[in-house]
């Protein structure tokens, strides 16, 4: 294997300008004549706006221009990018206004926007601003907002309803087979609202060229591309030839840096109207109440077995929280990324899912790293725990008895999905291998001559990624396409452009796609640039969410590079005077078979360019090719992890103390950057288990609303974990991948709180465990 | 507005701040030394952690003012000759970054908490570590550069 081929764990190409200090991230960049946008947020969680003075505040040192919704008439709101429609039709969109239209509906909701020459001389002036809002009653429960009877978030949904949906048909069937069972584990369980916090915080930068009438927005995005179409079209009415929008040094999104935010089109339309470049950069505050949330799941969840302990049937209620307005891609969150993957890793026969979709006066709540299917995996992998629990069977055996066998691939689940392929009793028995299983009774006892319970939970976890079939995601209310594009550019003397729709904060991707592109042409990486996240230099491509970059970016990247390849064998047949049947591509050298004529692939490029003898009847001089890809299918990795903990009975304080994780990703390209994405993602998921919790009062203030009071994962509340893989190729993308990114964060939360289930002898303990909560749970209290 | 003369990676510079100007933004906005960033406001996430006269320092903690005749290191000021510090190299080693924008000032901690305790145990490391915030890399590989740099691990 060469050192910077598929497979190799090559260091990171991207590392040496972060650990300099020479990255270039959004707030780093200054524009000539720039000027400091400050946004005034709503203090209070819903409210009728009285009164919006400005003008006062207008006078202040150094104020440019004040910006209320009355400067953005004849303005699009922000759009949805997705159309659930539910059993009463289709969904509630109710309009989200760029600035707030004489109502706020959460704590953080924009009112007015100041710019000035300094951001100090902005912040001064927003004092200035005179405000008047009555205070409206606010909702923040789900069940409360269901009921209505209050004053509804919008005038539209007078229940707060945004839609309720059925999947994948009635309960009748699933009802029957519950009443019939041999055995039902019920259980109640809330899914907690967490918050991104990538340490980046938001910022964007609007700037307007009068001279070419091009706008430019940089913006810290996963998905430019994604952004110049939203605000483009729908918002701002810009074309987008004359729009250019790019996300530079991105510094982490987990799903928060996806979707289209208010700030982008309103520096975008400030910069033309002021005629200077606006800037505006989140204070962390700020991203707490404007940055979208994840999770807030509500669930009622019944699993019924025969006396085998083979699951019968599944049933789930599921109140999802939308928050105050719809995010971009909100609906599909807990419907088409969370229903589809209730089979798991089971042959489940019979499956029902119920989801209320609910408005409340919080912040959006959209897709965080894993989206759906973390939700998802904790009603099934926790039923399954308590299950076996209740059954007196083996929490490994119980999964073991209803996996889907590998003879059964391709297979069709009871909810849409087709897994294409699988090894489940393979990840099962890696992890207990690695987590010495067996030995677990004995660290039990161990712990318990030290006064400490220790516990062992089990989560075998299935996603989907790769997203997704255009076609598909279509007919299920998707107002986008989700293939992605790359360019291959062999520039004259043989180097490579890769111009890639996959956009990078921290995955790695100029050091994955490189080892591609090497690989694949035989040459070093050292000749390969990866160029991303500029709509000016790249081809329209959708962007890095939802473990896609290398399933659907990478086979992108493979497409174009056969493209390359294939005219490449044209010029080589035409240069060595064979026909093109007898040419091999190998090692970077067009060979004749049975011969030692070759030419390498700088030769070819060169001569593409330089076409003095060359078949130009044929073919066109240069040598660049597209490709779109469009998947087949999702894919589907999955895994099995196994949490140890230790409780101390005293005070209630959770220590993990071994995790183990064996994921099945399909083939590898970079063994070192993939499991530091497992590492990231075990990390998010015990931070959500144990630490992590968005929490509003009952008037709608975020409680937790800064680092002080919400509880990050530090480097002293977890261990180091055991990984491994185990590898069943994807079978319908050219690189037989799967995806990698959010397989952490979603099996990490159930296998913690079966493990603390386990250690303290209790039925059910919320997320967060904090030290308080499972004290009480000992204590019963 | 106030005069400050401080010497920033090596070399002396002046400048006039008002009295509220925070350190990171002296270094950020007035000295262009964009490497330390700002990850949020209540001094949590040591994304600006630099070095004043030594000492790791939350540069968001510290106003300029307080700043004048110091000696203040950042991350621009760690590598030597365009090699990379030896911390710098193990955090490349050991995949302990992944978006990059805690590690300046996770890397200016480690080198810290090696200049007190060269030698630190798994725990002192995670504990040392503590008050800087990695939301990517789930801490692991951090741990490991600070073993690799501290000669305790290979890669």
């Amino acid at each position: 294997m060469a050192q910077d081929g598929i497979g190799a764990s090559m260091k990171r190409r991207e590392d040496a300008r972060f650990l300099k200090g020479i990255g270039k991230y959004t707030d780093d960049m200054s524009f000539p004549r720039q000027t400091y946008c400050y946004i005034l947020r709503s203090q209070v969680a819903h409210g009728k706006i009285n009164k919006l003075d400005t003008a006062a505040a207008a006078k202040m040192p150094g104020v440019v221009a004040i910006l209320t919704s009355k400067d953005f008439e004849g303005v699009g709101g922000v759009p949805c990018g997705w159309l659930v429609t539910g059993t009463d039709g289709p969904m509630k969109e109710p309009k989200h206004p760029i600035l707030a239209e004489g109502k706020v509906r959460h704590v953080g909701d924009p009112i007015a926007a100041v710019i000035a020459e300094t951001l100090n001389q902005a912040k001064d002036a927003a004092e200035k601003i005179d405000l008047d809002i009555t205070e409206l009653p606010a909702v923040v429960d789900m069940k409360k907002a269901l009921k209505g009877g209050g004053t509804p978030v919008h005038d539209e949904a007078a229940d707060n309803l945004c839609f309720n949906w059925d999947f994948p048909g009635d309960s009748a069937e699933v009802d029957a087979a519950i009443a019939g069972a041999h055995h039902v584990t019920k259980l109640d369980l809330v899914n907690n609202r967490l918050i991104a916090n990538a340490m980046e915080p938001r910022a964007a930068i609007g700037a307007y060229d009068p001279s070419l009438d091009e706008h430019t927005l940089v913006t810290t995005s996963q998905n430019p591309h994604v952004i110049r179409l939203l605000m483009g079209a729908f918002v701002l009415g810009i074309p987008e030839h004359k729009l250019r929008v790019y996300a530079p040094d991105v510094g982490g999104g987990f799903g928060s840096k996806i979707y289209h935010y208010a700030e982008e089109a309103l520096v975008t339309w400030a910069a033309k109207k002021i005629g200077r470049p606006v800037k505006w950069t989140a204070e962390r505050s700020e991203s707490f109440i404007s940055d979208a949330h994840g999770r807030d799941h509500v669930t009622h969840a019944e699993m019924a077995f025969d006396k085998d302990g083979k699951i019968l049937a599944l049933k789930c209620q599921t109140l999802a929280n939308m928050g105050a307005y719809l995010s971009t891609f909100a609906p599909c969150i807990p419907t088409y990324l969370h229903g589809t993957l209730l089979a798991g890793q089971y042959t489940t026969p019979k499956i029902y899912c119920n989801v209320k979709a609910v408005f409340t006066n919080t912040v959006p709540v959209d897709a965080y790293r894993g989206a759906g299917r973390p939700e998802a995996t904790y009603i099934l992998e926790r039923l399954m725990s308590k299950a076996a629990r209740e059954m007196k069977i083996d929490q490994a055996e119980l999964r073991r008895r209803n996996f889907i066998q590998p003879s059964q691939f391709p297979y069709q689940t009871p909810v849409a999905v087709q897994y294409d392929t699988g090894n489940y009793e393979a990840s099962l028995d890696a992890a207990m291998k690695l987590a010495d299983y067996k030995g677990f009774e004995a660290r039990r006892a161990d712990a318990k001559a030290k006064g400490k319970l220790r516990g062992i939970g089990v989560c075998s976890y299935i996603e989907a990624c790769g997203i997704a079939p255009s076609s598909l995601v279509g007919a299920l209310g998707a107002r986008a396409g989700l293939y992605e594009a790359a360019t291959i550019r062999v520039n004259p003397t043989g180097s490579v452009s890769v111009l890639t729709g996959s956009h990078s904060h921290g995955q790695g991707h100029e050091t994955t796609f490189a080892q591609v592109v090497a690989d694949k042409l035989g040459i070093s990486s050292d000749a390969v640039e990866i160029v991303h996240g500029d709509t000016d230099k790249v081809p329209f491509g959708m962007g890095t969410y939802g473990s896609r970059s290398i399933a659907v970016g990478g086979a992108a990247i493979v497409n174009a590079l056969n493209k390359v390849i294939d005219k490449g064998r044209k010029i080589a047949a035409h240069l060595l005077e064979a026909s093109e049947g007898d040419i091999v591509f190998e090692g970077g050298a067009y060979k004749v078979k049975g011969t030692d004529k070759q030419k390498t692939f700088g030769e070819i490029a060169l001569t593409a360019y330089v076409p003095h003898k060359y078949p130009i009847d044929q073919i066109e001089p240069g040598l660049e090719e597209t490709a779109f890809y469009d998947p087949k299918n999702f894919t589907y990795p999955a895994g099995t992890y196994i949490a140890e903990v230790e409780v101390d009975p005293d005070t209630g304080r959770t220590k993990v103390v071994q995790f183990t994780a064996a994921d099945d990703f399909g083939n590898i390209i970079n063994p070192m950057i993939v499991e530091g994405q497992v590492h990231g993602g075990l990390v998010q998921g015990i931070g959500q288990a144990l630490l992590e919790h968005a929490v509003y009062n009952e008037n709608g203030q975020l409680v937790s609303g800064s680092l002080m009071d919400y509880a990050m994962p530090r480097s002293d509340d977890v261990p180091s974990f055991k990984v491994t893989t185990t590898s069943t190729p994807c079978t319908h993308n050219p690189l037989g991948v799967k995806g990698c990114g959010e397989a952490g964060a979603i099996g990490s939360p159930p296998a913690i709180i079966n493990a603390i289930c386990d250690a303290i002898g209790v039925d059910h303990i919320e997320m967060p465990a904090t030290s308080e909560r499972v004290w009480r749970a000992i204590n019963k209290i | 507005m106030s005069k400050v003369t401080l010497e920033v990676n090596g070399k002396s510079v002046s400048a006039d701040v008002a009295p509220n100007t925070l350190l990171v933004d002296l270094l950020r906005t007035t000295l262009g030394l964009t490497g330390t960033h700002v990850g949020c406001d209540t001094s949590q996430c040591g994304a600006c952690l630099v070095h004043v006269d030594g000492r790791s320092v939350k540069s968001c903690t510290m106003l300029a003012a307080q700043a004048d005749g110091a000696k203040v290191t950042t991350i621009e000021g760690l590598a030597k000759n365009g090699d990379l510090h030896p911390m710098q190299a193990a955090f490349r080693e050991a995949h302990g970054l992944q978006c990059g924008f805690c590690t300046p000032g996770m890397v200016m901690a480690a080198v810290d908490l090696l200049k007190n305790n060269p030698k630190p145990t798994e725990a002192e490391i995670r504990a040392g570590l503590s008050g800087n915030i990695c939301r990517c890399t789930g801490y692991h590989n951090i741990i490991k550069a600070v073993q690799i740099a501290s000669g305790q691990a290979t890669a």
